[in-house]
C-alpha cells in the first residue's frame, strides 16, 4: 500500500465538507479526528466541529444518540468547517434521519447499509426504509455493508464478534480515506500507539481500515475518487490543534514567559474539563491542579494560590461562572491576579452542555454584585486561544486584576492548522513581586502599604514570605495606600473609581484595532469570540461577488478599544452576529450610542458563512439605506 | 551536639504579633481571650510572622487576622476552608491558620470544611462555636440547640445541630480537638499540637457570646462546674474525671461511651484514650457523650494520626516529573503532538 494511493485517477477538489454522523457509540469523534489528522500532516488547511449529544450513550439507534464529526479540508485558506457538507456518512437510520436536512442538495450519502434493518428504522422513526424510497432521491447515494465486511475481514483474527463489529468505524474511515487520497500511514502508526499492547484490537481495527480502503479501490467508486492538495500556507512547522489544548498550552506558555509557578483550581464540567486534563499532565512545568469539591472551592483554592504568589487560575463554563461570582468579586477586591476561564455553552441553567453558545459575555462583564469592572478577553479560533491565554495572564499580572478569559464550546473541540510559535518570540510578562517597604512610618521605620499604586494603578505583589511586608487584605473597603479597614464615604467613592480607573487603563496597553476588508465600505461587520471564521468566511464571499465589506473583531471586550467608537461612526451599518441574543450589540449601543444592529443566533450551533450573508443582507435592508 | 541553626528565628514577644488595629470585637466576648492565648503563644512556636498567614470567612471571629501582624486575608463567609488550600498547596513552607465560627465553618461553608479535613492539607482550622450567629445580630446557628429562642426562631428552633467533633470524625480529620475561651493554658496546648500535626486540624473552641449567647457554656466550663462536667483526654490513660477522679468513661456492649463510677466498674473498666488509634471510631464515641451543655463534655485531642498531607503529596509529584520527564520545555511542548512542515 503507498502512502497515497494512485492518486494519479483521482479528480482535483479546492475544498470538500465531509459529514460523520453515527450512534454515541460508533467512534464517530474519533473518526473524524482521525481523517482530520491525515489531511492536516498531508497539508490541508481545515476547520472542524465536533458536534455531539450530551449523554454518554444515549440508547443505541435513536436520534437523540446521534454523534456527529464534520470537517473542510481544503487547498486553500479557510477559516470555518464549511456551510453544507458536500458528503453525509451515516452508520445508522438515525444518523441519516438526524443529518440528511444538513446535506447540500445533490450531495453525496454513504450509509452503511447493514444497520437498515427493521428495529433501527423504526428507532429512528422510518416506518419505511429510506434507502427504498424516494428520500434520497436527488442524492447520490453509496451503500456498503460495512458491519458485514469488517466482520469478514476480521475472521480469521481471533477477536470476539462484538469487537469486530466495533471496528467498524475504522471502516468507513478507510473508505473515505481511499475516497479523498488521504495517506494511511499517519493512521496505521496512531492505532499502534493507541492501542499499544492489546493486539487484537489494533488488528481487527488495521483490518477493518485496509478493507475499507480496498473496497474503495475494487468496488466500482472510481468516480467518487478525489484529490485535494496542500493548501499554500505560510512557511513554518505547523500542528493541528483543539481550542482547548491550545489555551491550556498558552497557560503553560505564560507561565514559563512570567516564570511564575500555574495553580489550576477546577471542578468537572462540559466544555472545559480538557484543560483540566491538560494541565494535569504537565507537572514537570511546575503546574499545581486541584480539583476541588466545587466551583466555588476550585475559584477559591485558585485565589489562595494568588495570594501566594502563583497564577491562580480556575477553569469552567456558565454555570461555574455563576457559582464563582462572590469569590471573583473578592479578587476585584483584593486586587490579585487571577484567570478565569469561561468555557461557553447554551444555557440557561444546564441548557446545552455540549453546544455551544457565547451568551456569557454580560456574565462576564457584570455578574457581581457591586461595581466590580474586571477585563473581559474572548479567544477568536481555536489556535487563536494559545495567545489569548497569554494575553489573559498578562493582564492579570501586569494590573493585579481577575480576568474573564471567553471560549466557547466551538473553540473548544474544533480544530484547525497552526503555525507553531517560536518559543524566542513570545511577550515576555515581569511579575514584580514586592520585595522592599514602600513607606516610611511616623516613627521613621521603613513601613509597606499594600495598597500604594504603581503608574499602571496596580498595587503591589507582596507574597507571604516576604520579610517586613506582612500586611492583610480582605474584602472590606479599605483605605486607598495603606489597606486599613476604612468606611469613609469619600474613600468608598475613589477606591469605586480607582477599581474602574484601573481597569480602564488596560486599553493604553493594546495594539491598534485591526479594520480588516474595505476600510471605505458603507457596511461594518462586528464580532467578538468564535464568530470570527464564520464571519471572516461571510466578509471574503460578499467583497469577491463585489461588495465593500469591513470586518472588526474584538478580542478585548473590556475594556474596549479606544478608538472604537470612532471607528464605528464612520460606517453606515454596524451589524454584529452573535451567538446569543445581542450581549454586544447593547454593550456598543450603551456605549457609544450607535445604532449596530444584532444578529443573533443561539441554536447550539455556529454560523455558517452563507446563512450569515442572508442575515446581513436582511438585516440592512430592513434598517433602510445609508444615513 | 548542639549548632546554631543558620537563619535564627527573631526573639519575639506578643507585642510584636499584634498589629496597631483597634480590636473591635464587643467587650467581654470570648474572642479575646483566644487573641490572647494565640498572640502569647506564637512568639514560641519557632516560627516567624512573614511565614505565617491569617485566613478567615466572614463573622465575628473571621476579624482576627486583622489582629495579627502576619499575613492575613479577611476573605467572605465559608470560604476560608477553601481558599486556604491554594495558599498551602502554592507555598508548603507558609503557616496556615484559618479561623472562623460556627455559621461561617458549619454552615455556608460546611462543604469545604470537610472537604478540607478529607483531603488532609496541612492547614489548622480553629473553630469559633458560640453556638449563634453574632455579626448578624442573633440568629440560630447550626450548633444552636434544639428550642432555641432567637430572632429568627421566635417560636424555639426546630432545627437539629451538628456536633462539630462528630463531623470533623466524620470526614476522617486527621487531627480533631477540642477546648474552651476560659482556659489559656489548654487553648494554647491545643493550638501547639495543631500547629506540630502535619496534615488537617480542628481545633474547636467553645467561646462565650456574652452578647446574644451569654453563658451557653456556663453549665460545663465555669470555675466551680468545670472539675466536674470537663471530662480531660490523655493519650494512653484511662479516661477519668471529676474533682478526684471517681468518674470516668468506659464502652458499653454496642460501643457506645458511657459515664461510669469508677467505685462501681473498676479502673481496668475504663476506655484507654488512644488518638493515634487508625480507626475513628472510638473516638466518635466519645463525641456523642455530650454536645457541650449540661453533660460531662471531652476536651482535648480526640484523634491524631499521621496519613498522607496532600501539600506534601503534590509536591511530591511535581519533584517526581521533574526528576523523570526534566524542566519543562516550551518548545518540545509545542512540537509533542504530529507536525508538519511548509516551505
Amino acid at each position: 500500500m503507498t502512502d497515497v494511493a494512485d492518486s494519479s485517477t483521482a479528480r482535483e477538489l479546492s475544498q470538500v465538507i465531509i459529514r460523520f454522523a453515527g450512534d454515541s457509540g460508533d467512534g464517530m469523534q474519533l473518526t473524524g479526528d482521525r481523517f482530520t489528522n491525515a489531511s492536516a500532516l498531508f497539508g490541508n488547511d481545515l476547520a472542524t466541529l465536533p458536534d455531539f449529544p450530551a449523554e454518554i450513550r444515549a440508547p443505541a439507534g435513536t436520534l437523540a444518540g446521534v454523534s456527529a464529526f464534520q470537517v473542510q479540508i481544503s487547498d486553500h485558506d479557510i477559516t470555518t468547517p464549511g456551510d453544507a457538507p458536500n458528503v453525509l456518512v451515516a452508520m445508522n437510520p438515525a444518523a441519516l434521519k438526524s443529518d440528511l436536512g444538513r446535506l447540500e442538495p445533490g450531495g453525496t450519502v454513504i450509509v452503511n447499509e447493514d444497520t437498515f434493518e427493521d428495529r433501527n428504522l423504526a428507532k429512528a422513526g422510518y416506518d419505511t426504509s429510506p434507502l427504498d424510497d424516494d428520500t434520497l432521491g436527488g442524492y447520490t447515494v453509496i451503500r456498503v455493508p460495512m458491519t458485514s465486511l469488517t466482520m469478514e475481514a476480521c475472521k480469521d483474527l481471533g477477536v470476539k464478534t462484538r469487537d469486530a463489529e466495533r471496528s467498524k468505524n475504522f471502516f468507513a474511515l478507510g473508505l473515505i480515506s481511499w475516497m479523498y487520497t488521504r495517506p494511511l500511514e499517519p493512521t496505521l502508526d496512531w492505532i499502534d500507539k493507541k492501542f499499544a499492547g492489546k493486539e487484537l484490537v489494533i488488528g481487527a481495527n488495521k483490518a477493518a481500515f485496509k478493507a475499507g480502503h480496498a473496497y474503495g479501490e475494487t468496488a466500482e467508486l472510481g468516480e467518487h475518487h478525489f484529490m485535494i492538495r496542500p493548501a499554500a500556507l505560510e512557511p513554518g512547522t505547523y500542528t493541528n490543534i483543539n481550542g482547548n489544548t491550545a489555551l491550556a498550552w498558552g497557560l503553560i506558555a505564560a507561565g514559563h514567559q512570567a516564570k511564575v509557578p500555574l495553580f489550576l483550581g477546577s471542578y468537572p464540567i462540559t466544555p472545559a474539563s480538557d484543560i483540566l486534563h491538560e494541565l494535569s499532565k504537565h507537572k514537570n512545568f511546575g503546574v499545581r491542579t486541584l480539583q476541588a469539591e466545587d466551583e466555588i472551592a476550585a475559584v477559591g483554592a485558585a485565589l489562595g494560590a494568588s495570594y501566594g504568589g502563583h497564577i491562580g487560575l480556575t477553569t469552567t463554563s456558565g454555570p461555574g461562572v455563576a457559582l464563582k461570582g462572590e469569590t471573583i468579586g473578592l479578587a476585584v477586591s483584593l486586587e490579585l491576579p487571577l484567570v478565569i476561564i469561561d468555557i461557553q455553552r447554551g444555557g440557561p441553567s444546564t441548557g446545552l452542555p455540549t453546544k455551544t453558545e457565547a451568551s456569557d459575555l454580560m456574565l462576564a462583564m457584570y455578574g457581581r454584585h457591586g461595581e466590580a469592572p474586571l477585563p473581559v478577553i474572548a479567544a477568536y479560533s481555536p489556535a487563536q486561544c494559545f495567545e489569548a491565554a497569554l494575553e489573559a495572564v498578562r493582564i492579570a499580572i501586569t494590573y493585579r486584576t481577575p480576568v474573564v478569559l471567553l471560549s466557547d464550546g466551538y473553540l473548544a473541540n474544533g480544530s484547525e492548522p497552526w503555525r507553531l510559535p517560536d518559543v524566542a518570540s513570545l511577550p515576555t510578562i515581569e511579575a514584580n513581586y514586592a520585595t522592599e517597604p514602600n513607606q516610611v512610618n511616623e516613627d521613621g521605620e521603613p513601613s509597606f502599604w499594600p495598597y500604594q499604586r504603581d503608574e499602571n494603578l496596580a498595587r503591589p505583589w507582596a507574597i507571604p514570605g516576604t520579610p517586613g511586608l506582612m500586611h492583610r487584605v480582605g474584602g472590606i473597603e479599605k483605605q486607598d495606600g495603606t489597606g486599613n479597614i476604612s468606611y469613609d464615604p469619600a474613600n468608598h467613592q475613589h477606591m469605586t473609581d480607582i477599581r474602574q480607573a484601573r481597569i480602564d487603563k488596560i486599553a493604553e496597553s493594546l495594539p491598534p484595532l485591526d479594520v480588516a476588508g474595505d476600510a471605505d465600505a458603507d457596511l461594518c461587520l462586528l464580532g467578538w469570540g468564535s464568530t470570527w471564521g464564520a464571519i471572516t468566511g461571510a466578509v471574503n464571499r460578499m467583497r469577491a461577488g463585489g461588495q465593500k465589506v469591513a470586518q472588526i473583531h474584538l478580542t478585548h471586550l473590556n475594556p474596549l478599544p479606544t478608538e472604537l467608537g470612532d471607528l464605528l461612526r464612520r460606517f453606515d451599518h454596524v451589524v454584529v452576529p452573535e451567538m446569543n441574543m445581542g450581549q454586544l450589540t447593547r454593550i456598543i449601543r450603551a456605549e457609544y450610542l450607535v445604532d449596530a444592529i444584532s444578529i443573533p443566533k443561539v441554536m447550539g450551533q455556529p454560523f455558517t458563512a452563507g446563512e450569515l450573508i442572508e442575515r446581513i443582507a436582511a438585516a440592512t435592508a430592513a434598517s433602510g439605506g445609508p444615513r | 551536639m548542639s549548632t546554631a541553626p543558620e537563619t535564627a528565628i527573631p526573639v519575639t514577644t506578643k507585642k510584636d504579633w499584634a498589629t496597631d488595629q483597634e480590636v473591635r470585637w464587643c467587650p467581654g466576648c470570648g474572642d479575646y481571650s483566644i487573641l490572647t492565648a494565640v498572640q502569647l503563644m506564637l512568639p514560641d512556636l519557632g516560627v516567624t510572622r512573614e511565614n505565617t498567614v491569617f485566613i478567615s470567612g466572614i463573622g465575628c471571629a473571621a476579624r482576627f487576622p486583622y489582629y495579627m501582624n502576619t499575613y492575613g486575608m479577611h476573605s467572605i463567609h465559608g470560604r476560608a476552608p477553601a481558599i486556604s488550600p491554594g495558599l498551602k498547596l502554592a507555598r508548603p513552607e507558609i503557616d496556615v491558620w484559618v479561623i472562623g465560627g460556627d455559621g461561617d465553618m458549619l454552615s455556608i461553608g460546611g462543604n469545604h470544611l470537610i472537604h478540607a479535613l478529607r483531603r488532609n492539607v496541612n492547614i489548622n482550622i480553629l473553630l469559633f462555636n458560640n453556638r449563634i450567629y453574632g455579626l448578624t445580630k442573633g440568629q440560630y446557628s447550626p450548633t444552636s440547640e434544639v428550642g432555641k429562642v432567637t430572632k429568627s426562631t421566635p417560636f424555639g428552633s426546630v432545627d437539629a445541630p451538628f456536633n462539630p467533633i462528630s463531623v470533623a470524625l466524620g470526614a476522617e480529620a486527621s487531627f480533631v480537638a477540642r477546648t474552651h475561651d476560659m482556659d489559656r493554658k489548654h487553648m494554647q496546648a491545643m493550638f501547639r499540637r495543631a500547629h506540630a500535626h502535619q496534615g488537617a486540624a480542628l481545633v474547636e473552641v467553645f467561646q462565650n457570646c456574652n452578647v446574644f449567647n451569654d453563658g451557653a457554656y456556663d453549665t460545663i466550663t465555669k470555675k466551680d462546674v468545670r472539675g466536674h462536667m470537663l471530662i480531660d483526654l490523655q493519650h494512653g490513660e484511662p479516661i477519668r474525671f471529676g474533682p478526684d477522679g471517681e468518674r470516668g468513661v468506659a464502652l458499653d456492649g454496642r460501643g457506645l461511651a458511657t459515664i461510669v463510677d469508677v467505685a462501681d466498674v473498676g479502673v481496668d473498666a475504663l476506655l484507654v484514650h488512644d488518638e493515634a488509634d487508625p480507626d475513628p471510631s472510638v473516638a466518635f464515641a466519645l463525641s456523642r457523650l455530650s454536645n457541650g451543655v449540661g453533660r460531662p463534655t471531652p476536651i482535648g485531642v480526640f484523634r491524631a494520626v499521621d496519613r498522607p498531607e496532600y501539600a506534601s503529596a503534590t509536591s511530591a509529584q511535581l519533584a517526581e516529573a521533574q526528576a523523570a520527564q526534566g524542566p519543562g520545555d516550551l518548545h518540545a511542548l509545542l512540537h509533542s503532538q504530529p507536525t508538519w512542515d511548509v516551505s
